[in-house]
């Protein structure tokens, strides 16, 4: 029996049962990293050691016949934007190469009350600037169903992980769809949450008013449980909302009898792979099959996202990562004899292409005279983004769509043209604009590649996106396939 | 003819407010402290980390904007003002652009008499910067600075007045005011040697008559009452002599030089500002309900124009005695507290602005401190001891010598040594008789009408009891003996 | 199309060194997204409010309490450059 093969739930009730144990689940999780992390790469760091300390912990819990949480002794794998005390956080950057943080994010913090088993940090896009993690300033993650192509990104670690079998279950980021479009390209499930729903305290940030942290899992199941587990109110986030946590399992019912399901045109539009569409089409028959009612609808400023995202993401990244600058972590040029020169060649040396890329085009939409033509012109068409979404839930329970346009697409293939990368992220972005929440399951293959459906909810809607998924989920077996490596 | 010319000057007062922790973190804000012991992961912008707003803040920032009789927001925010500093270590400031706490508002101050009002154009909530300090002699000789982050993040409110300031007086009056208002509304503790109450000016210059404002320049590192005045007074010397020989002012900060009595550019490689301010995303909107303002008004205490009104007209004190007074709020609670024990407010004023402020200066002990020696109590018995004639003025002098050493009531003090003034007509007409006797000269001048004569006399019997014996008494039983 | 200046002067603002290739290749790519960006002055957005946040949280505020100190080695131990208990920086000027 491969554990490391199992979900969260299967090895939980395991472990309840004391079939196994929670050392010898890492001891798996370890030993087929040794096998396949060669030819994935998906982590950073591992945390052999702690983590096989946490499992013994577990286990002797276990033994005194105390009962144990969801995710107790189950490892985890933590993208690399996340604080962890004590254990290397380098946001895959030069300029955090060697940054240990004296403190813990809030859902590591919570992970770790849960008992979960951290075995490392995943690889990513540098800062989470990217859709392919080529931009990691480390190596390039892999695709496990092809090597020759990306995972995503920006959280590529996380899902290339969760696909390899490597960890259990992942946690990534998502600001323009850095865990929906990796759990696509990379077959697994993936949630982005509720703006304010899981605490941002602790996340490296990217674009503040659009980062939120969220789970890769192997099915709905565990989705809903680590989701569960991460989420609530935390005082330290000021934009962290105040609501009930519910049990989420409580939404895996299998039942979407006249669940309302809206397909907004806008999403079907030219450019998308016509393989892609195909298996769209195919899972809304599906849906109608298991009764649900679905129509098409729209969302007029769809097209408006992308440029909308591109200004206020940069913006607020310039601003976020001016921190950087060599005087109380991180990397620092030793030659400047000044502090503007030691400022401006920290800053060239520690950050990466896009990350620079990047930062120049949100300080050019601050600055002075563009502020109004830009910025604010950008916060205003976010609210239309934002109303046409209001409206459409007045009418549907949930939009599906393509997570992304294309399956995984090959190294090197979209890295020399920034536009042709950003249009990735073309059905992702609007989700973050509009604060809602986004959910990509695995609904089948083009060319042995994996594509993911996006199901999009109303603000604190997981639990519907939850069970329309665990329908889908139980009527088909996507997510049972699993690369051979 | 000369063109005449007057001067135009703005004052941004900055100001740390009394909170416990920082604005946005848990850290003290304890003043002093080895260099970064005061810091938290949030206030040291370590990667992740997110601000909340310590609500007292908030508090502070409303109760200052109705103190200086401002138009609350309704709705307010914060904003990063985006720049690169080694003392900034998020190098953004979170403070507020657009719709600041609170704004339209203005102060009086009395200038040669007169009262003029002075716009105050907003009031802003921000957080503090770190310190640096500079190896080396300058900062432009040193090789390296050192950081400390102590006091990143401990609240402050900008208040930035209006243009109607017309003299380097008059700004140090309105600085002066502005002090004592912060003080009386208890958001600062405004001790401009630590730091906690900071100002710079914008002055400009141009003939009487043009409407145009000149060109400004800003300065810096004013740290005394005094050297803002004096800094302006250069400042406007040198606009005004740059433009009599048909130069151009330069817009650029300056920083003034105490020790040379200057201000000097402080022109560097800087491009020019360009802060990027947007709404952090970090931070939510402030709703700031009537309801809310209405509880912060009711605990605004009565403030120095109020006090000094009630002087006045309560308490028949001269205005200028009771603008000197209510210009400290610890002076004007000392004096309310000695009020509680004498009816002679005029008395009592005339100690404090004489005898009590002189010793204030010399020793440079504060009123409210625990360790000051003559509580206000003490004071006013001093003025009662007077009044009801157990000493004389001459004495009491004296006494409140003693006061300051001893610590003690100024009765037990006269007690111990004897000091009580002699009106027993008794003991007293022993010495008279005697100096009648030893001045047989005066007396006949007297006796020939020359009535000046008695004052040698009594100022005699007096330097025979050391001054204790009561002078109305001695007067009178001189002219009875001598009749 | 941006120039070569105004490259330059964003570069300073967010402390920047960059190459003349750099510099030219931001030039043509920044110019290329804000060409796309150009796309939003189609609509009119006169009377729309901008959205700053996308939940109505407000008046999120935390009591004036003080706890959790980093002490001074924790606070310096990822300092690049450190002397006594502070972080050590070029001179200023």
């Amino acid at each position: 029996m491969q554990f490391n093969a199992l979900t969260a739930h299967e090895l939980h009730d395991r472990l309840a049962k004391k079939e196994i144990s929670s050392v010898e689940i890492t001891e798996a999780v370890f030993k087929r990293i040794d096998e396949v992390e060669e030819k994935v790469r998906s982590l950073v760091t591992q945390t052999r050691d702690k983590a096989l300390q946490k499992a013994a912990e577990v286990d002797m819990k276990i033994a005194r016949g105390e009962k144990i949480g969801p995710l107790e002794g189950i490892p985890v794998l933590i993208k690399d934007n996340m604080c962890t005390e004590g254990i290397l956080t380098t946001c895959s950057s030069k300029m955090l190469h060697n940054f240990v943080p004296p403190y813990n994010a809030t859902v590591v913090e919570k992970l770790k009350q849960a008992g979960a088993v951290i075995i490392g940090k995943a690889n990513m896009d540098e800062f989470a600037m990217g859709s392919s993690t080529e931009n990691s300033r480390f190596f390039a993650t892999r695709n496990p169903w092809d090597k020759e192509r990306v995972p995503g990104g920006s959280s590529g670690g996380s899902a290339a992980a969760v696909a390899a079998d490597e960890t259990i279950y992942s946690l990534g980021s998502d600001t323009g769809g850095s865990i929906r479009q990796p759990a696509s390209f990379c077959g697994v499930v993936g949630l982005k949450p509720t703006y304010g729903a899981v605490s941002r305290y602790g996340l490296i940030a990217y674009a503040s008013s659009l980062d939120q942290i969220g789970p890769f899992a192997k099915d709905v199941r565990d989705c809903t449980r680590v989701f569960g587990t991460i989420a609530g109110h935390d005082p330290k986030d000021s934009t962290s909302a105040e609501f009930a946590v519910p049990d989420y399992t409580s939404f895996l019912t299998g039942d979407v009898k006249g669940l309302r399901v809206g397909i907004p045109r806008e999403y079907f539009v030219e450019g998308t792979d016509s393989g892609v569409k195909e298996l769209i089409n195919n899972a809304i028959k599906k849906f109608e099959e298991l009764g649900a009612i679905c129509e098409e609808t729209s969302l007029p400023h769809t097209e408006y996202a992308l440029p909308v995202y591109y200004i206020i993401a940069p913006a607020e990244a310039s601003s976020n990562l001016a921190r950087y600058d060599g005087v109380k972590y991180g990397y620092r040029d030793e030659s400047a004899e000044d502090m503007v020169t030691m400022y401006m060649r920290t800053r060239s040396e520690g950050f990466g292409t896009e990350v620079k890329r990047r930062i120049m085009l949100g300080t050019y939409a601050l600055s002075s005279g563009y502020y109004d033509a830009y910025y604010l012109k950008a916060l205003k068409v976010r609210t239309l983004i934002k109303q046409d979404f209001d409206r459409a839930f007045e009418n549907f329970d949930i939009l599906i769509s393509p997570t992304a346009p294309t399956p995984a697409f090959k190294f090197g293939e979209k890295s020399d043209d920034p536009m042709q990368m950003y249009l990735s992220d073309v059905f992702t972005i609007s989700v973050n604009l509009a604060g809602i929440p986004g959910l990509t399951i695995p609904c089948g293959f083009v060319d042995g590649l994996p594509v993911g459906l996006q199901l999009m909810g109303r603000p604190f809607g997981e639990g519907t996106l939850f069970r329309a998924a665990y329908a889908f989920e139980q009527n088909t077996e996507f997510h049972l396939s699993r690369p051979k490596l | 003819m000369a063109i005449q010319y007057e001067i135009v000057i703005g004052l941004e007062v900055h100001s740390e407010l009394k909170t416990a922790s920082k604005i946005f973190c848990c850290s003290s804000t304890e003043f002093g402290g080895d260099p970064n012991t005061h810091i938290c992961p949030v206030c040291l912008g370590l990667p992740g980390v997110l601000p909340v707003t310590n609500k007292k803040v908030v508090e502070f920032g409303i109760k200052a904007g109705l103190a200086l009789n401002c138009t609350i927001a309704e709705f307010s925010k914060f904003d990063r003002k985006n720049y690169y500093y080694p003392d900034l270590p998020k190098n953004y400031q979170i403070s507020q652009y657009d719709l600041p706490i609170a704004e339209h508002g203005y102060l009086d101050i009395t200038v040669d008499g007169q009262q003029k009002r002075i716009g105050i154009t907003r009031v802003h909530m921000e957080e503090d910067a770190g310190k640096l300090v500079h190896e080396g002699e300058t900062m432009a000789t040193s090789r390296y600075s050192l950081v400390d982050y102590n006091r990143t993040g401990v609240p402050l409110v900008e208040i930035v007045s209006e243009p109607e300031i017309s003299s380097p007086e008059e700004a140090r009056l309105y600085l002066e005011k502005m002090k004592a208002i912060l003080q009386y509304t208890d958001v600062s503790d405004c001790k401009m040697e630590e730091g906690s109450l900071r100002c710079d000016a914008n002055i400009s210059v141009r003939p009487v008559g043009q409407k145009e404002f000149g060109t400004r320049t800003e300065l810096k590192n004013m740290n005394s009452f005094r050297a803002l005045q004096k800094a302006l007074e250069y400042e406007a010397e040198r606009q005004i002599e740059v433009l009599e020989d048909g130069g151009r002012v330069i817009q650029e900060t300056r920083t003034w030089d105490e020790a040379r009595g200057i201000t000097l550019s402080m022109r560097s490689k800087e491009e020019a500002h360009d802060y990027r301010y947007f709404p952090d995303p970090d931070l939510v909107p402030m709703v700031i309900s009537q309801q809310w303002i209405e509880e912060i008004r009711q605990t605004l205490p009565e403030l120095p124009d109020a006090r000094k009104e009630r002087y006045v007209t309560d308490y028949a004190l001269p205005v200028y005695d009771a603008e000197v007074i209510t210009g400290s709020k610890e002076l004007s609670d000392y004096f309310d507290e000695g009020l509680k024990h004498t009816a002679n407010a005029k008395a009592l004023s005339n100690w404090v602005m004489g005898e009590l402020l002189k010793y204030i200066n010399t020793s440079g002990l504060s009123v409210a401190g625990v360790d000051f020696p003559i509580p206000p109590a003490n004071l006013a018995e001093l003025v009662e001891l007077i009044d009801r004639g157990d000493i004389s003025g001459k004495i009491a002098k004296d006494v409140f010598a003693d006061m300051q050493e001893k610590g003690e009531r100024p009765s037990v003090i006269i007690e111990a040594r004897g000091l009580k003034q002699i009106s027993d007509e008794g003991a007293i007409a022993a010495v008279v008789n005697e100096v009648i006797a030893k001045n047989p000269q005066s007396v006949e001048d007297f006796r020939n009408g020359k009535d000046k004569a008695i004052g040698f006399l009594v100022g005699q019997v007096m330097k025979a009891t050391k001054g204790q014996a009561n002078p109305g008494v001695v007067n009178q039983l001189l002219r009875d003996k001598m009749k | 199309m941006l120039t070569k200046e105004q490259v330059e002067h964003v570069a300073l603002l967010g402390r920047l060194e960059l190459s003349d290739a750099e510099k030219e290749t931001y030039a043509t790519q920044l110019s290329d997204i804000l060409e796309y960006f150009e796309a939003l002055n189609k609509i009119d957005t006169e009377n729309i409010p901008p959205t700053a946040h996308v939940l109505p949280i407000k008046n999120v505020f935390r009591e004036d309490k003080v706890s959790e100190h980093l002490d001074n080695e924790m606070a310096l131990a990822n300092a690049p450059a450190k002397e006594g208990n502070s972080f050590k920086v070029p001179r200023i000027i």
